[in-house]
């Protein structure tokens, strides 16, 4: 008897017969659907949808009563309920998505992204004026935000993770209930703090302490995780050589945590990327563009859509959608490379 | 049998002994349920992994077989076939068949958890459900099938009785699960695969995790249980294996897929086993 | 020879102390320092919010909370006469999310059992990316999508349901106006908050104790049996620690309720009518224009808005934290 013949299956692997069972079943709840949905005066997707699932479970579940039973009918009834679950998600994604991409689409165009809106109002047709003011506006914002809430944000995690003071049970609680300040509270914030109280009037400066009040407990939490990952025996080399406890942190753990802290960076700025609320209270708008971030007002991107749903007009709505086109965009490729970075530091 | 049995000598003569006096014990001809198990050229792959390689094994009704071996040469993974519990692990297959009655476990169409009904489990670590009482843990199979039954009381009682925790926890089988010691929740464990009324149980190295106290009366339950059903044991306890079981199968793996080497009434395994690797382990030279 | 054993003491454990050298006390200085800004960022814009609301806190008293009118005028002798009551916008906030948490809830767990316990390796891995992509769109999207692309058909949904269900009282109508109401903006927060009860039912589903699901196989369950006995218990926390979390995403959303809720100082229930509030789009929504006393009131209300958010978001990191990261 010669052992290599011998050749592994999988006995319970679906068989030919299931797989025939299943699309038997599906296309009888094909055909009982349209006959249900043509002989009654129910109409519409949402009419075939869901004839078709209850009559596709109904059916399918007289397959498998055959073969196991009730709890044989209950466990395919689960199984396919979680399938609709996701199902109805994924169908929302996907609506969302195209919705932007066909709509925005076309509204892009060159001058969309090179121009201002300094000689061209938001009603004017497509082709007049562009966002190219507001691409610089999110791009200052997300820079200001950066420059504040990084020292603070990482600071903050090297506390947690490398001075374990008393302290740290406290900062932990506030750090979580920072991270959940509605963004309309973090613009009210400001304006009540700031803009009342002295001369200051909003700029881009005053947004992007806005979005730093969000951003923090996002990048402060990535790195927290980020720093906890990197080996106790790293630190006590340092420590060993006789390195201060700051020269180890300096030179040892945050070069070793590196790309991971980049992926705290990036997942912040993804959180305030989109944000509106804030800035409405805190920025105001503008047609040009503003390179003085301190001084006058200024515009960024979810302004734009904000201003041109809020017109009304056609044109006003497709510039809308074209900007939250961009928007989405300058957030995607934020994400993918969060996620890019994020895989080197597990590597690590 | 008292503590000292732990420092019992693990000379074939002695453990021969012992499972010869078991032999003797046991009345011959009492059966149970149906023909038994049987396994036939059974062989297991994790991925491309061969990790078994044709274990033959007939298990007749009625009889304790303990698997025997050195850690890693697949006395698990053999025991998980026989279940289908094998097949929840990503990426494995198998090959050969599994006869319970003469009919194949692995036959395309049937019901796979009727047949766990019918080959009953217990793990090394026991694992009773802590969301549940200790009376609903001992019912949670029946629930779990959809099995009525006319007086769920009585088959609490009956089965905790022959698990040998009755008395412990009569007064409270409404505590939860999680206040048992290890020993107390193996035995629930026990209780809980008796109340679908198996015809094979299937244990995992039940002891190892144990104290001595509760090794002893879980062995006890062994004994009793084999009465009616058939029982496969592995464990890497020598003297468990001669005090508890009719059969020893020795397994080893040799840096290749785990093999089944020999099979005989426990007693001739420990005084006269036919292989010199088997002579090898149980007078103690490896493993 | 004295038959005594000497006596012995165990010696007292010796204090180890160290001098930190400056580089370090500075060092550990700047890092408390910026830790411990959290908590002065969180008191000063508590404390702003209140400084600047307070005026009109103290004219209007409790009833700043309970009642629901909202008015500022002038009245003919000149003196600004001002009513502000959050009570309608408070309801309809608490009405918006529970309708959010009520399509959201079942979605994500069926999505999180769906991911972690059926589908297969690449699928898995491509929905688990399309989610956390959900979770970082921007919210004025959902604004915009809600608006023309959700609402004509939720409009005709909710008509259904009026035709069908509309003898339940919360289910009927004055007017067969449908646009603009709690209803839609419930779907549409409900979409937004999917990601992450999502995201923590799948974390806490996926450390279900391996022994526990083979215990339950071992019993013969089928794959559903095994999850009502073993994954649902454990997970239970988990999940309404993440619905917790989706709750205050809710109660706080703006811009997207902004777009497809019509504003209506009137506490409504019939969520498919097209009136109803929300805290914090009211306060974008007079914003605008609104005076010094308004300002105080809109301050202040974002101050209650503040603190609901506050404990809603306590209470939910309290138990996601228990049994998610601890692993019960």
């Amino acid at each position: 008897m010669t052992l290599e013949a011998v050749k592994p299956i999988k006995p319970w692997a679906a068989t030919p017969r299931d797989r025939a069972m299943t699309v038997t079943s599906i296309l009888l709840a094909a055909l009982t659907t349209f006959a249900l949905v043509a002989s009654t005066p129910m109409k519409g997707k949402l009419a075939y949808f869901f004839v078709f699932f209850f009559a596709w479970l109904a059916i399918d579940s007289l397959f498998v009563l055959r073969k196991a039973g009730v709890k044989g009918v209950r466990n395919g009834l689960a199984e396919k309920l979680t399938f609709l679950g996701a199902l109805i998600v994924i169908m929302a994604v996907a609506s969302i998505l195209w919705a932007v991409i066909s709509r925005g689409l076309a509204g892009l165009n060159f001058a969309y992204v090179t121009q201002t809106m300094r000689n061209a109002s938001m009603f004017d047709p497509i082709g007049n004026g562009g966002i190219a003011h507001a691409i610089f506006g999110t791009l200052l914002l997300i820079t200001i935000a950066i420059i504040m809430s990084v020292p603070m944000g990482i600071l903050t995690a090297l506390y947690l993770t490398e001075i374990k003071g008393k302290a740290s049970g406290l900062i932990e609680f506030l750090i979580q209930a920072m991270s959940g300040v509605p963004s309309v509270v973090a613009g009210l914030f400001i304006y009540a703090a700031i803009i009342l109280n002295t001369p200051l009037r909003p700029s881009a400066f005053l947004g992007g302490l806005a979005l730093t009040i969000l951003m923090v407990p996002t990048v402060t939490r990535t790195a927290q995780e980020v720093l906890n990952l990197v080996p106790r025996d790293l630190r006590e080399a340092g420590l060993a050589m006789g390195a201060t406890q700051w020269k180890t942190v300096a030179l040892v753990v945050l070069p070793a945590a590196r790309s991971g802290l980049i992926t705290a960076v990036i997942l912040g700025v993804a959180r305030i990327a989109g944000e509106t609320a804030p800035l409405l209270f805190t920025v105001g708008t503008f047609d040009a563009f503003n390179f003085n971030p301190f001084v006058g007002q200024n515009s960024a991107l979810p302004i734009i859509v904000w201003s041109g749903l809020n017109g009304g007009a056609a044109e006003s709505i497709q510039r809308a959608w074209s900007a939250i086109l961009l928007l989405l965009i300058v957030v995607l490729v934020i994400f993918i490379s969060a996620r890019i970075f994020g895989k080197k530091s597990m590597k690590k | 049998m008292t503590m000292s049995e732990q420092t019992e000598s693990t000379t074939p003569s002695s453990l021969s002994a012992v499972a010869a006096a078991r032999a003797e014990k046991k009345v011959a001809g009492t059966s149970p349920l149906g023909t038994g198990l049987e396994a036939r050229g059974v062989h297991a792959w994790f991925d491309k992994h061969h990790a078994l390689s044709d274990v033959s094994l007939d298990f007749s009704a009625g009889t304790v077989t303990a698997l025997i071996g050195p850690s890693g040469c697949g006395k698990s993974t053999f025991i998980r076939t026989l279940n289908r519990m094998h097949e929840f692990i990503p990426n494995t297959s198998m090959a050969g068949q599994v006869l319970l009655d003469g009919k194949d476990v692995y036959e395309p169409g049937i019901d796979v958890t009727k047949i766990r009904l019918q080959i009953g489990m217990v793990f090394q670590k026991p694992n009773p459900f802590p969301s549940m009482t200790i009376g609903e843990n001992v019912l949670s199979g029946l629930k779990l099938a959809q099995i009525k039954t006319s007086n769920p009381d009585e088959l609490m009682q009956e089965c905790l009785t022959r698990a040998g925790l009755w008395t412990e926890v009569k007064d409270r089988l409404g505590a939860h699960a999680g206040g048992l010691s290890g020993g107390q929740q193996q035995r629930l464990c026990i209780a809980r695969a008796l109340a679908v009324k198996p015809k094979v149980l299937l244990m995992d190295e039940p002891c190892s995790a144990l104290d001595p106290g509760s090794t002893l009366r879980i062995e006890e339950t062994i004994s009793e249980l084999s009465k009616s059903m058939t029982v496969v044991i592995v464990t890497h306890n020598m003297q468990q294996a001669a005090r508890v079981s009719d059969y020893t199968a020795f397994f080893l793996s040799d840096g290749g897929p785990g093999q089944m080497i020999e099979v005989g009434p426990t007693n001739e395994i420990f005084s006269r086993p036919r292989d010199k690797r088997t002579e090898n382990y149980v007078t103690g030279r490896f493993g | 020879m004295s038959l005594d054993a000497p006596e012995k003491t165990t010696p007292q454990a010796r204090k180890i102390t160290t001098k930190p050298r400056v580089s370090d006390q500075i060092f550990r200085g700047v890092v408390t320092a910026f830790s411990f800004s959290a908590l002065v960022i969180l008191a000063l814009i508590a404390l702003f919010l209140f400084l600047k609301g307070f005026s009109a806190l103290k004219a209007q008293g409790f009833n700043f909370i309970t009642s629901f009118e909202w008015t500022v005028f002038v009245d003919d002798t000149g003196k600004e006469v001002a009513h502000f009551g959050l009570q309608a916008m408070l309801v309809g906030t608490v009405v918006i999310a529970f309708i959010a948490l009520f399509i959201a809830v079942p979605l994500a767990v069926l999505t999180a059992l769906f991911l972690t316990f059926y589908a297969p390796d690449r699928i898995k891995k491509i929905l688990i990316t399309v989610i956390d992509l959900m979770a970082a769109f921007p919210s004025i999207l959902y604004g915009l999508w809600g608006y023309f692309v959700l609402m004509p058909m939720a409009i005709y949904w909710a008509q259904l349901i009026n035709k069908w269900l509309g003898w339940i009282y919360i289910f009927d109508v004055p007017e067969p106006i449908f646009a603009r109401s709690p209803f839609i903006a419930g779907i549409v927060l409900s979409v937004m908050i999917i990601p992450i009860i999502t995201s923590v039912s799948r974390e806490v589903f996926s450390q279900t104790p391996l022994d526990r699901i083979q215990a339950a196989y071992a019993l013969g369950a089928t794959k559903w049996g095994m999850i009502r006995a073993v994954v649902l218990p454990f997970g239970a926390n988990g999940v309404v620690g993440g619905s917790m979390l989706g709750l205050g995403r809710a109660f706080g959303e703006t811009v997207a309720v902004f777009s497809v809720l019509n504003i209506v100082y009137r506490t409504n229930f019939q969520i498919l009518y097209t009136q109803g509030g929300n805290v914090a789009s009211m306060i974008i929504q007079k914003f605008g224009e609104a005076g010094k006393t308004e300002m105080s009131a809109l301050i202040a209300a974002g101050l209650v808005l503040f603190m609901l958010t506050l404990g809603v978001n306590f209470f939910a990191n309290y138990i996601v934290t228990k049994t998610v990261k601890s692993g019960r």
